[in-house]
């Protein structure tokens, strides 16, 4: 997996709420079995119309977002299905950081599986850094996973919490099955109680 | 003595395999659903880092969500390319890697949270996961189920684990009885009506009281699936004698000595009198009424008896997201929800595509015909379920009022398969999501229960079922 430390890019406003994976990325795209190249459907129903043109004031596809890396969103974002195409397909469009008020748990779960940070921010900065990102390409904000902070364009700083095992396995890259595997034994010892005490699973 | 613990305690300790210091630990899964969609990833990074799958005996897959529903579907050449190829991905892993398979030649195919229940594979106090959302349908067993990503799905393939750190504990109880045409469904979508759908973001659902304990398994099972749409991990309901009836017999359910050993366990599987929860909420019974959804999530609830609201009705971020969903389902605020005019039907899903809901749907539409010019089709949850309804002369009753009949799998509740609504096309559904586009481009969902669906089948708009019982 990617590391996630720092990251200082531009950050693209979409203040709607309950943004759900079908919206992230319809489930036509979920045909695929690569986990690569869906960057390009990223909200393709709200970013193309039916002939694949894209949709002007779509704020991906105005020019001053075309290279966003950092997504401040509405609260609930990522609700609705466990697919992890949603993660894949931001990531693979460049974008490795969502802030918001508040997610769905698989979505989640799934983004730091993919190299991904969901900030979790009260509401009241949550508008801040809306309004930071209206600016467009003149607002860079600043990540620090380490420092677990955001930095607006004005310099205004933010912390925010997260979870130390989460942080860990994002700032170092860590491949979750490779660290259970180093644990293999307790689950051995636990699946041998659990079979003589529940015989029937 | 320990302290009391709810069904979510006990069922939590029992699983714990490993935890470290700072409260993550490895859950132990004992079973593990598969479907074609979101498992082809987690199969080739197996292969890529050498893996087998850890307890195959645990794994169970079921291709569902991109099948057809129309005959001649077990040859490819039926199914578009690339949901062929995700078909022909999971047959393959699945012998290569050994785990139990029902391919889609087999009458036990089905939607995957309908023929895990049905064989038996979902059992009291278990953990259950699969890469899909509305694994929480196995929540109306007293089983600890939900939903993961793929790299969790190879997680769990190659460990037999997932890395969890344990949620809180929220009590919905309903309390009193139901009225006359008012369904599990109906409560489901009024509970999230209340709490919205971030209301169970971080909490496990424990439904009780005694208008959940009235309920059927089935009706338990339509619950539990939708706590998903709550934002909750997963949803529970304790094992009672019920639940026990409905898995004896299964064909791998426990039997003999084993079965009154499971049994013993099971009747310890409840929540002590004196545990603590984080959040409780209480609905009255007797207050809830047939509901169907007005938007574009499945928070904008509201009785079949109410208007379309308008966006200054609701505060802050709801504004806009009510607005939007408004212009999207193409609705004026103040419209009787019951002057709605529709033009399709689909009854179906894991929500709503078991044998009580086929049950419930016929009851309405016998005699009766889907309205002129109506699209209206039933797709059973599983060839089981099909197999049964035409037993029982449900399917006549659906195809002499106009409906079409067709075979298992997800079908127009997601539409990845050809079962999909038309640009500006709406639906009165029995399935689980109302979002944008998520039965077809610029389809609009209303979501109802099965006999709210079959009423509105034969008048051709949204409907009080109550006024046709």
């Amino acid at each position: 997996m990617d590391k996630f430390t720092t990251l200082t890019g531009i950050a693209a406003p979409m203040a709607l709420v309950n943004i759900d994976t079908d919206m992230i990325i319809p489930k036509q795209f979920l045909k695929t079995i690569k986990r690569s190249g869906l960057g390009v459907n990223l909200f393709d129903e709200m970013r193309y119309d039916r002939q694949g043109n894209e949709i002007a004031d779509f704020v991906l596809n105005k020019p001053q977002y075309r290279e966003t890396e950092i997504l401040v969103a509405g609260e609930n974002f990522g609700c609705g299905s466990s697919r992890e195409h949603a993660p894949w397909a931001i990531k693979d469009f460049g974008i490795r950081c969502v802030i918001a008020p508040s997610y769905a748990d698989i979505f989640y779960n799934n983004c730091f599986k993919n190299g991904i940070l969901p900030i979790v921010l009260p509401q009241e900065q949550v508008d801040v850094l809306m309004k930071d990102a209206e600016k467009g390409s003149n607002a860079r904000m600043t990540v620090d996973l380490e420092a677990q902070t955001v930095t607006s364009s004005d310099g205004e700083v933010f912390s925010f919490e997260v979870d130390s095992f989460k942080k860990h396995c994002l700032m170092n890259g860590l491949d979750d099955i490779g660290l259970t595997m180093e644990k293999v034994s307790a689950i051995d010892t636990f699946e041998a109680k659990a079979s003589a005490e529940r015989p029937w699973i | 003595m320990s302290s009391p613990k709810t069904l979510y305690d006990k069922i939590w300790d029992a699983h714990v395999a490993h935890e470290a210091e700072d409260g993550t630990c490895l859950l132990y899964i004992d079973r593990h659903l598969v479907h074609e969609v979101t498992s082809p990833q987690a199969f080739e990074g197996l292969r890529m880092a050498g893996r087998p799958v850890r307890a195959p005996d645990k794994t169970i897959a079921v291709p569902d969500h991109n099948v057809p529903t129309t005959a001649g579907r077990d040859d490819p050449k039926n199914m578009t390319e690339d949901s062929a190829i995700q078909v022909a991905a999971l047959d393959k892993n699945a012998k290569e890697f050994g785990i139990h398979y029902y391919p889609v030649s087999d009458v036990r195919q089905g939607i995957v949270h309908i023929v895990g229940p049905e064989q038996g594979w979902t059992l009291p106090g278990m953990t259950v996961v699969c890469g899909d959302s509305h694994t929480a349908t196995h929540g109306a067993f007293g089983a600890l189920a939900h939903g993961i990503g793929t790299s969790e799905v190879e997680h769990v393939l190659a460990t037999q684990t997932l890395i969890q750190k344990k949620s809180k504990n929220m009590k919905v109880e309903i309390t009193g009885k139901l009225r006359p045409g008012v369904t599990a469904k109906d409560i489901t979508l009024s509970v999230i009506g209340e709490t919205g759908t971030a209301g169970g973001t971080g909490y496990v659902i424990e439904y009780c009281g005694e208008a959940i304990r009235d309920l059927s398994m089935e009706g338990r099972m339509t619950v539990c699936n939708m706590a998903i749409e709550g934002g909750a991990r997963a949803g529970l309901i304790a094992p009672d004698e019920k639940t026990y009836d409905y898995c004896m017999g299964r064909p791998h359910a426990p039997k003999g000595a084993a079965w009154e050993a499971a049994k013993a366990y099971w009747e310890t599987l409840f929540t002590d009198e004196g545990a603590h929860f984080d959040k409780v909420i209480t609905l009255k019974g007797e207050d809830i009424a047939p509901v169907v959804t007005w938007g574009t999530s499945p928070e904008d609830v509201l009785p079949i008896t109410a208007k379309v609201p308008a966006a200054s009705d609701f505060e802050g971020g709801k504004v806009e997201a009510a607005q939007r969903s408004l212009d999207y389902m193409g609705l004026e605020p103040g419209t009787p929800l019951s002057e709605i005019e529709i033009d399709t039907v689909f009854i179906g899903s894991c929500t709503n595509g078991r044998i009580e809901d086929l049950r419930a749907a016929a009851a309405i539409l016998k005699g009766k015909k889907v309205k002129d010019g109506m699209r209206a089709m039933v797709v059973p949850g599983s060839g089981l379920v099909r197999a049964q309804a035409e037993e029982e002369g449900l399917a006549d009753i659906f195809k002499e009022a106009g409906f079409e009949w067709r075979l298992a799998g997800c079908s127009m509740c997601l539409a990845m398969n050809p079962d999909q609504l038309a640009e500006g096309e709406r639906c009165a559904s029995t399935s689980n999501r109302n979002f944008e586009g998520r039965q077809g481009y610029k389809g609009r969902t209303h979501l109802v229960s099965p006999g709210m669906a079959a009423a509105a089948a034969v008048t051709g708009k949204l409907t009080d079922v109550r006024e046709m019982m």
